[in-house]
């Protein structure tokens, strides 16, 4: 195959809808007859409902239905989750609420308008209980307690312990211990959560079409909630999805909620979320206290880390949960060659909306505590940053490498990659800056982060979540496996088109598998058509479909191209038969099949397409008429756990390396990013504008974890960042300008190499940036160990450090 | 009196419409459902995002914060009103070519407001752009490839204004 089209920076095929309006997102459907719902939310954090009182409600002109919890106990189920945990938790409240925010009654009504009216008529009578808010304070003794059925707040528990950790920290010459708060923070996609939902009672279908994005494991949870059998829960994704970054992967609660509505009112109805109940009740990530441990030798070398971590996971433990604690855990040590690894975790049920995944899922939280500790270790060896961690990488020849906890890494060669970006951001030169500035009293900082960007997730691993002797037992079912697939067909005039079920939500798709089937089939992307319209009843989907864990540059290309070479095999056993030669002959190139040694004889693509279609007489024996070719892609090495929580958590693992400088004002607290260089190892690149957009993203996404945005909840359990004036999204004037560099280690495992970049610096931005403001703050003598560093926050630092001022 | 009907008549792209609404009505729901032209999106309906952003008689406003009885007798132009006849303006063209547009939802919004900030400043600099669009919300792209974008759109539009 020649690499005409791969690599280069095609202008997007999804662009031109989009530029003109024409895209088709959720909200632009509509249906005859459709009925819209709007949804009565709890003003407490937890209380018990005593009664609800639904009849102004529906006596309103226009209401045709109000749901309740009533209607969700007798008509659903619980989700299911991978512990065994016995809470209940259903699409609305049952008797008692755990969060403000959380889903009471619907109303359905002939418009929104009107069914918000109605919505504020229903009467509802509480008791209020004292709320828990913070996942340590759950996991005291005498705490409130969400779910009396459980007896604690504690929805998951797991020590897992790799190689011999007690031993290395004996042996070590340097032990330092953390605690670090790494807040909640969210995805906030532009567009929020949409569900449309009609039910067919002749056929028992109930179809949805919303902006879910995967995975579709969470297609079965939804269909097992609502007594529907599997194949009549219709899921049809929107083909245009305004963002997500995970968040739309926790829509299904909603999605059970809403067909609900549909199936009790014997219409179709349209919820639309809006944005206050999107940053109150959607979803999020973790709220996280860590308690971190490393062992190091005098010179700099890892030997050992331990973690407790307590992560907050909200009301009620919602799977793909507690992926944010597990998710990662394949590549836990990040880049480090470190063999011994202790994760002490616990997932607490707090009074807070349901956590799930966020763009990084869980690698942001883990590597802020690493490389947070790498820099403090550096300091108290006299070491610097970059230093230490080029001490402990894994060398360049050791890929693949096997973590201590399962992940295998497939390649990279993080020293060049660190070396490149020091390089780039003329380091030596930033630090005399440093020192100059620190002469004058200035507050200038330096920071390095480095990360392994896992992508794929392996469906297997988050069965780590139960302990080992559980997933022993007979009876238990274990998991494994990432798959993808695509089909590409060849009409009877050459033209090429490909299905995909991939659900994009913004990342170009259309255009990355028009060029790979550009390169493998010699035509021209424009000539290609690929069509991503996901349809539970149509697609060729799986439990791992969707769009996530930054899947689709590995997995879902690798698909591509193995349907496209099957085509391409079954083009040349028509060509080599109607030019009487062997495949083995053949070559493809402008258009055209033709015999290597005698180009002259040839067949053109075109000709091929049309003996396959329409002179079946003329092809081999026994061939199957027709050009359509299904290429299914698979990890083989995507395991289940092993009896000692070994599990290779994800396929495919990237690499970032990155530099920021930063000056905090001394009156302000405020931070301004001078410099921000990020390079990344994402495999080969198969669309390079493609891949800068997702780094620029995922890097704002992270900064604006840093020092901007937080769900802040009150004591009380109140929520208090509803809108975008309280929940702070960065805007052009406070993102940085980002310098990136690439190296390319391609992966062995796919056929061309590729590895996701998704999430990438999102999960090193945190961290980055807090090192740098930690670097700046260093004269000072205080600690940076949790975000976000708003001024308040970073003033306070300097205004309380008590130490006097020493210089560097 | 919320409910009660009212006619206007405003002209979208260039065609007047005739309409009985609601006196409640948002401008950004009367666009979107009774005209059913899509392409302006709503991100917040508390004027924040900017996605709802429309040129109400050749000024960007929100169309979330308004009633759609305010539009009475305005000229709007949403982004179905940028191309024409199948060509696509010049900003529509850069924001193709430098990879300005992700998940396209906050674009016909950062299409409008760039399109004036253009009209302002047919010759801005990185950080003019930046304050230009920042009462715009863009959770994909990080600004970058549309900071580049309104930047190669000025290029484009004051080549061909000359
Ligand atoms: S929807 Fe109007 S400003 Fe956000
Ligand atoms: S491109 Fe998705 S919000 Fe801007």
């Amino acid at each position: 195959m020649s690499k005409t089209w791969i690599g280069k920076n095609v202008k997007r095929h999804e662009d031109p809808r989009l530029l003109t309006g024409r895209g088709t997102f959720v909200d632009d459907i509509t249906l005859p007859n459709l009925y819209h719902a709007a949804i009565l939310r709890s003003p407490h954090a937890h209380a018990n409902i005593l009664a609800i009182d639904a009849s102004e409600a529906l006596k309103y002109p226009g209401v045709v239905e109000v749901v309740t919890g009533e209607d969700v106990v007798q008509k659903t189920r619980p989700f299911s989750v991978v512990v065994k945990t016995p809470f209940k938790y259903y699409c609305a409240a049952v008797k008692k609420v755990r969060y403000v925010g959380e889903p009471v009654a619907v109303v359905v009504a002939t418009d929104r308008y009107v069914a918000e009216d109605a919505a504020a008529l229903v009467r509802v009578d509480y008791e209020p209980l004292p709320p828990v808010v913070d996942p340590e304070a759950a996991l005291e003794p005498g705490a409130p307690i969400l779910h009396e059925e459980v007896g604690n707040n504690i929805s998951c528990h797991r020590l897992l312990d790799y190689g011999e950790v007690d031993r290395a920290f004996a042996e070590a010459d340097l032990v330092l211990k953390e605690r670090f708060v790494f807040p909640r923070y969210s995805s906030v996609p532009l567009e929020t959560y949409a569900v449309i939902a009609d039910y067919d009672s002749s056929s028992g279908v109930l179809t949805v079409w919303s902006n879910f994005m995967g995975p579709f494991t969470l297609h079965p949870v939804t269909a097992m909630a609502l007594n529907i059998p599997e194949n009549k829960l219709r899921f049809i994704i929107a083909k245009d999805i305004g963002g997500s970054f995970g968040i739309k992967s926790s829509i299904y609660p909603y999605i059970a909620l809403i067909g609900l509505a549909a199936m009790k009112a014997s219409r179709p109805v349209k919820w639309i979320e809006d944005r206050q109940e999107h940053l109150m009740a959607s979803s999020s990530q973790t709220d996280r206290v860590s308690y971190r441990e490393v062992a190091m030798r005098k010179d700099g070398t890892l030997l050992a880390i331990k973690t407790k971590i307590i992560d907050g996971v909200g009301a009620y433990l919602r799977a793909p949960e507690p992926a944010t604690t597990f998710r990662p855990i394949g590549n836990y040590v990040g880049p480090y060659k470190v063999k011994n690894l202790r994760v002490d975790a616990y997932d607490m049920m707090t009074n807070k909306c349901p956590t799930g995944p966020n763009r990084g899922y869980g690698c942001h939280q883990i590597y802020f505590e690493q490389e947070r500790m790498m820099d403090m270790a550096a300091e108290k060896l006299g070491l610097d940053p970059a230093e230490i961690r080029l001490r402990n990488f894994i060398p360049a020849d050791a890929f693949p490498y096997v973590t201590p906890s399962g992940g295998i890494y497939d390649s990279g060669d993080y020293p060049k990659a660190l070396k490149l970006a020091l390089e780039m951001s003329q380091y030596e030169k930033l630090r005399e800056e440093q020192k100059k500035a620190r002469k004058e009293g200035r507050l200038f900082g330096i920071g390095i982060a480095v990360g392994v960007d896992p992508s794929v997730s392996n469906m297997g691993y988050i069965t780590v979540a139960m302990p080992a002797e559980v997933r022993s037992q007979p009876e238990y079912l274990p998991k494994s496996g990432a798959v993808e697939a695509a089909t590409v067909r060849m009409d009877p005039l050459g033209g090429v088109t490909v299905l995909m079920n991939s659900t994009p939500q913004g990342q170009g798709h259309e255009t990355v598998v028009a060029q790979i089937i550009a390169d493998e089939l010699g035509v021209s992307p424009d000539d290609v058509v690929v069509v991503d319209d996901f349809d539970t009843s149509e697609s060729p989907w799986s439990v791992s479909s969707g769009t996530y864990s930054s899947r689709f540059a590995s997995v879902g290309t690798s698909a591509v191209v193995i349907a496209a070479r099957k085509i391409k095999e079954k083009m040349f056993q028509i060509a080599a038969h109607t030019l009487k030669v062997s495949p083995q002959d053949l070559e493809l190139g402008q258009g055209k099949i033709f015999v290597r040694q005698d180009p002259k004889r040839n067949i053109s693509l075109k000709r091929v397409a049309g003996t396959a279609h329409w002179d079946l007489l003329r092809l081999p024996e026994g061939m199957e008429p027709g050009l359509e070719a299904r290429g299914v892609f698979h990890f083989p090495m995507a395991d289940a756990p092993d009896s000692k929580d070994r599990v290779n958590s994800s396929n495919t693992y990237g690499f970032m390396a990155e530099v920021a400088a930063v000056e905090v004002d001394r009156d302000s607290g405020q931070v301004k990013i001078l410099k921000y260089i990020s390079v990344h190892d994402a495999g080969t690149i198969i669309n390079p504008k493609i891949v800068e957009g997702q780094i620029y993203g995922g890097a704002l996404h992270g900064v604006a974890g840093a020092l901007f945005e937080e769900l802040v909840y009150d004591q009380e359990g109140q929520f208090l960042t509803g809108s975008f004036m309280d929940y702070l999204v960065p805007t052009a004037a406070e993102a940085p300008k980002l310098e990136i560099g690439h190296v390319c280690s391609p992966s062995p495992f796919t056929p061309l190499g590729s590895k996701g970049a998704g999430e990438s610096s999102s999960e090193t931005a945190p961290v980055l940036i807090a090192n740098a403001v930690a670097d700046a703050l260093a004269p000072l003598g205080v600690k940076v160990t949790e975000l976000p560093l708003t001024p308040k926050r970073v003033w306070a630092l300097i205004h309380d450090s008590s130490s006097t001022e020493v210089g560097r | 009196m919320p409910d009660e009907l009212r006619t206007i008549q405003v002209t979208v792209n260039g065609t007047k419409y005739d309409r009985q609404v609601r006196c409640r009505k948002l401008l950004s729901d009367f666009i979107r459902e009774d005209l059913r032209l899509v392409g302006t999106h709503v991100g917040c309906e508390h004027g924040i995002c900017g996605a709802c952003t429309v040129l109400f008689n050749g000024q960007t406003i929100r169309s979330c914060l308004m009633f759609a009885v305010q539009a009475d007798g305005a000229e709007i132009t949403t982004v179905e009103g940028l191309a024409r006849g199948g060509q696509l303006h010049p900003l529509q063209e850069a924001f193709w070519e430098n990879h300005g547009v992700q998940c396209g939802y906050c674009t016909p919004g950062f299409l409008l407001t760039a399109l004036e900030l253009l009209q302002r400043n047919p010759n801005p600099t990185e950080e003019e752009v930046r304050i230009g669009i920042a009462g715009n919300i863009c959770r994909c792209t990080g600004y970058q490839h549309i900071i580049e974008s309104v930047l190669a759109a000025a290029a484009k539009m004051g080549a061909k204004t000359v």
